[in-house]
């Protein structure tokens, strides 16, 4: 692994971070995603919404490595991504997942810790010898892991298992162990399901205090006042193609979108109409928001 | 699940429930003491007429056998209900408080003396068979449960019924901790007595399989009490800091066990005992920690152990001109079983999921299966088929001499001590690897990997590596045990390789030390290997039934106490929280094992 990305903040403000190109990921007959590019510059809050099965999960799934995407190419500032997951959080993209996948059964801390690994280098060796190097290395990581802890407000949790934490800080949690890994491109699903309006606000603060880090931020999000509160720019996934990008001003109002989210895209298909029942249920919802929003 | 919003408010002042038998709290709470008197008493009256009876339990004043672990059962008893009577110098015993403390004591001595009148009774032939003393001690262990029975349960418990005498307090109060010395006295007076145990159980003579029995009974209900009285709790938190000295403590006491026989038969067990156990504590890197499964496990011993014999410069070794020095041998077993785990766990574990259990069960019974073959007819001639490499001989290191007795001051070291020794070394190594390896960045990879694998591939962990380094690491901490196993026994032999089977080592042996002991600590498969090795060799009788009894044994512990004997504490909650993800379980959550306050 003799990748040289460093984390450090670029030089130019508007580099790019993230060229998704021609993404496309076939399952079968399936095709959840169709043939998506997008681009994202450094400093930037890029928004992701789109309805339910719209491919939004499967495309990171394909930016982070999880899926080998059938066709197109993910390049993270400059460099072509191989898909191997772990050879994509070395580079520089850390995520989320949107059904939280914390280490249950470690501490907090441990969790964060876990995120280090790629930014640290001790093997079996060096643990069983425990020399100086070894635990300076680890002191160093627990510092700043410390740090990721104070900074998403868990600090005081530090020794608690993860699995007994509410729901609320665990997806504050994800969000520490995905900076542990030093990114320079964070990839946020639905960070804020689940959540109340207390703590979705403070996620939106946690949001904004990362891109000031320097941090790049792609997210996936329903809540539409969410989204467009945050993002810079924001990209319409529907039946795994992209539909519109482009400020939320644009977005919002574009027709195209809110017929996307009110015409279900499983019209045809009769097997699901409670689903997309709810799914219509939910789009005004988001529609009502966007107009409240817009007033 | 609401009950349990306010988890810790000690409900001191609620009115406490009824006993389960409706006699004055006084009078409940005298019964349970006087119930430990009576039988401690009654320990120096024959229990029966007839020497025929396991041990000999029929001399005036000279309690043998049964009758002194009735006495130690009773000891705990009275200890428990003097305490409760508040008698100075024994409030101690009791830190929860708790009511079940005493029923757990007094069924620990109910248990043993009834037990010990029903085999009397049914093996001699009819009640006829107890003499006046062992009625007296049934009656000692009836009254002690009966007073238990009747006393009042705190409000805060929630079972009822009899499973409400069982349950542990849901709160101990942390006590204000004694000076330095004073916690090391405790901590060796606890290691002491873990020996006092140890070595009366391994003492047992086999052909006394009741005594045995009891002697299973009185130490797992007595430390049930322990447990239910808060005081382990206390230990384990009193030991968290002192944390070397604790296990410099244990290593002294396994040292000094073998000054403690005079038989080198029990030194025998005893070096056995700590092969398996040193060989189950590696196999708990690969399934505790990374949570791989691995049914062949006992191979990588098989390797080690060839590969010494092989060197060994026996007359039956095919290279029986070569004889390497010990440590050699040591390298070179270690590195055959790290080759075989690399060439096993390199094209397996890329994989996901269960290819590996299903690649290793094969592994193993290839291993044994060639072995067997290569005898020079149907294979190559280089393990010497079913007769296997015997007449190993015996080790010289530095000019100590392994077959030989060694006398030092007043005791004996025989042939099998001597090898407990050096295996104590090597169990030493395993230990401080394990620990060494678990609390690192490549162990808390593993753990992450056991977690959830895409999780932490999703974190920059590259699964294979740390698995493949899990899994060699386990092959090769075998293979250094092999070898000591291959000297021990004289020779090596292709039967003992094989995945089930009635005597260890075998695979399921194994991997059931680790379980019934507890994944992912280091204790756990020291004392499940010690279980699973003393209780066969001791209950003879079982013979037949022994692979029965074992399924039977580990159904009922996974019924009951999945997460094992000694419980990691992760692995306590993941089995018991019931899907109360969002509910904070402060009390379980502060004595954090092994993880040191961060920043420090
Ligand atoms: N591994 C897979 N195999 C087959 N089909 C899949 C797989 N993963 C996703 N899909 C399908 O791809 C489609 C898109 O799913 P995806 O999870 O990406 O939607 P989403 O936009 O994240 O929706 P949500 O808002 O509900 O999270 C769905 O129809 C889903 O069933
Ligand atoms: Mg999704």
């Amino acid at each position: 692994m003799t990748t040289t990305t460093e984390t450090t903040a670029d030089t130019t403000a508007t580099a790019t971070v993230l060229k998704a190109d021609g993404v496309t990921m076939r399952f079968g007959g399936l095709t959840a995603v169709r043939d998506v590019s997008l681009t994202v510059r450094s400093g930037e809050i890029v928004g992701l919404i789109g309805p339910n099965g719209a491919g939004k999960t499967t495309f990171f799934n394909c930016l982070t490595g999880l899926y080998v995407p059938t066709e197109g190419r993910v390049a993270y500032k400059g460099t072509t991504l191989p898909p191997k997951p772990h050879l994509v959080t070395q580079a520089g993209i850390a995520r989320t997942f949107q059904n939280i996948r914390l280490f249950a059964n470690m501490t907090v801390l441990e969790n964060v810790l876990v995120g280090r690994h790629t930014r640290t280098k001790e093997g079996l060796w060096s643990a069983l010898l425990r020399g100086p190097g070894f635990r300076r290395a680890e002191e160093a990581s627990r510092a700043r892991a410390m740090e990721l802890l104070e900074f998403t407000g868990l600090a005081e949790k530090a020794d608690h298992l993860a699995r007994n934490l509410p729901y609320g800080e665990q997806r504050k949690l994800e969000i520490a162990r995905a900076l542990a890994s030093e990114p320079g491109l964070l990839l946020l699903d639905e960070p804020t399901a689940g959540m109340n309006p207390q703590e979705t606000r403070a996620t939106e603060e946690l949001v904004f205090a990362i891109r000031d880090k320097g941090i790049a931020v792609l997210v996936i999000e329903h809540d539409m006042r969410f989204i467009f509160n945050l993002c810079d720019r924001v990209a319409v996934l529907v039946q795994g193609q992209k539909l519109v990008e482009g400020t939320p001003d644009v977005v919002q109002a574009d027709e195209r979108v809110i017929a996307a989210y009110i015409g279900s895209p499983m019209e045809d298909s009769p097997e699901d109409e409670a689903l997309a029942e709810v799914q219509a249920a939910e789009a005004a919802a988001g529609a009502a928001d966007t107009q409240e929003d817009a007033k | 699940m609401t009950t349990i919003i306010e988890p810790t408010e000690p409900a001191v002042a609620a009115t406490p429930a009824r006993g389960l038998l409706p006699l004055p709290t006084g009078l409940a709470k005298a019964l349970v003491p006087a119930g430990g008197l009576i039988t401690v008493v009654s320990a120096f009256l024959p229990w029966t007429w007839t020497s025929e009876f396991a041990g000999d339990l029929t001399v005036y004043g000279y309690p043998a056998g049964l009758q002194t672990l009735a006495i130690v059962a009773g000891v705990l008893a009275l200890a428990y209900g003097l305490g409760e009577h508040g008698v100075p110098g024994l409030r101690w015993t009791n830190p929860g408080k708790s009511p079940n403390a005493l029923f757990l004591a007094a069924l620990t001595v109910f248990a043993v003396t009834w037990y010990t009148g029903i085999a009397i009774t049914v093996e001699l032939g009819g009640l006829v068979n107890l003499e006046p003393g062992g009625f007296i001690a049934m009656a000692g262990g009836l009254i002690g449960v009966v007073g238990a029975l009747g006393l009042p349960q705190p409000a805060d418990n929630e079972a009822t019924g009899l499973a409400a005498y069982v349950a542990k307090p849901a709160h101990v109060p942390d006590a204000e901790l004694p000076g330095a010395w004073i916690q090391r006295l405790i901590l060796t007076a606890a290691v002491a007595l873990g020996l006092v145990v140890f070595t009366y159980g391994i003492g047992i003579d086999p052909a006394e399989s009741e005594t045995f029995i009891g002697f299973v009974l009185l130490v797992a209900i007595g430390a049930w009490t322990l447990n239910t009285s808060g005081l382990l709790a206390r230990y384990s938190r009193l030991s968290a800091g002192h944390r070397g000295f604790a296990t410099t403590m244990a290593f002294v006491a396994a040292v000094i066990f073998p000054f403690t026989q005079s038989d080198d038969h029990n030194a025998n067990l005893g070096v056995n005992i700590l092969i398996f156990a040193t060989v189950a504590l590696g196999l708990n890197i690969v399934v505790g920690l990374t949570g791989l499964l691995d049914l062949g496990y006992v191979a990588f011993l098989g390797v080690g152990a060839y590969a010494a014999a092989l060197v060994s410069g026996s007359e039956f070794s095919r290279f029986s001109g070569v004889h390497v020095p010990f440590w050699g041998a040591a390298l070179i077993g270690m590195g055959a079983s790290l080759v075989f785990g690399v060439l096993i766990g390199a094209p397996t574990l890329r994989l996901r999921g269960d290819y590996l259990a299903i690649v290793t069960l094969g592994f193993g019974e290839i291993f044994r299966i060639a072995v067997n073959n290569m005898d020079g007819s149907s294979g190559p001639d280089i393990t010497n088929g079913p007769d296997g490499i015997t007449n190993v001989p015996d080790l010289k290191l530095f000019g100590f001499d392994f077959a030989q007795a060694h006398e030092i001051g007043p005791f004996t070291i025989g042939r099998f001590a001597n090898y407990f020794f050096l295996m104590l070394l090597f169990t030493a190594i395993v230990v401080l690897v394990f620990t060494r390896a678990a609390d690192s960045r490549i162990g808390r990879s593993w753990v992450a990997i056991r977690e959830d694998e895409t999780a932490a591939t999703a974190m920059g962990i590259n699964g294979f590596r740390v698995k493949l380094v899990a899994f060699a690491l386990g092959a090769t901490l075998a293979g250094l045990a092999g070898t000591v196993y291959a000297h021990e026994t004289y020779g090596v032999v292709p039967n003992p390789y094989q995945f089930a089977g009635a005597a260890p080592p075998n695979s399921a042996f194994l991997l059931a030390a680790v379980v019934l002991g507890g994944m992912g600590t280091v204790g756990g498969p020291l004392l499940g290997a010690s279980l699973l090795y003393l209780i066969p060799e001791k209950l003879g009788f079982l013979k037949e039934y022994e692979l029965l009894a074992f399924g039977v044994a580990l159904i009922l512990l996974m019924r009951f106490r999945p997460e094992g004997i000694i419980s990691d504490s992760r692995k306590k909650l993941e089995f018991r929280a019931t899907g109360q993800m969002d509910v904070p379980d402060q009390t379980t959550l502060e004595p954090a094992t092994g993880v040191a306050k961060a920043g420090g």
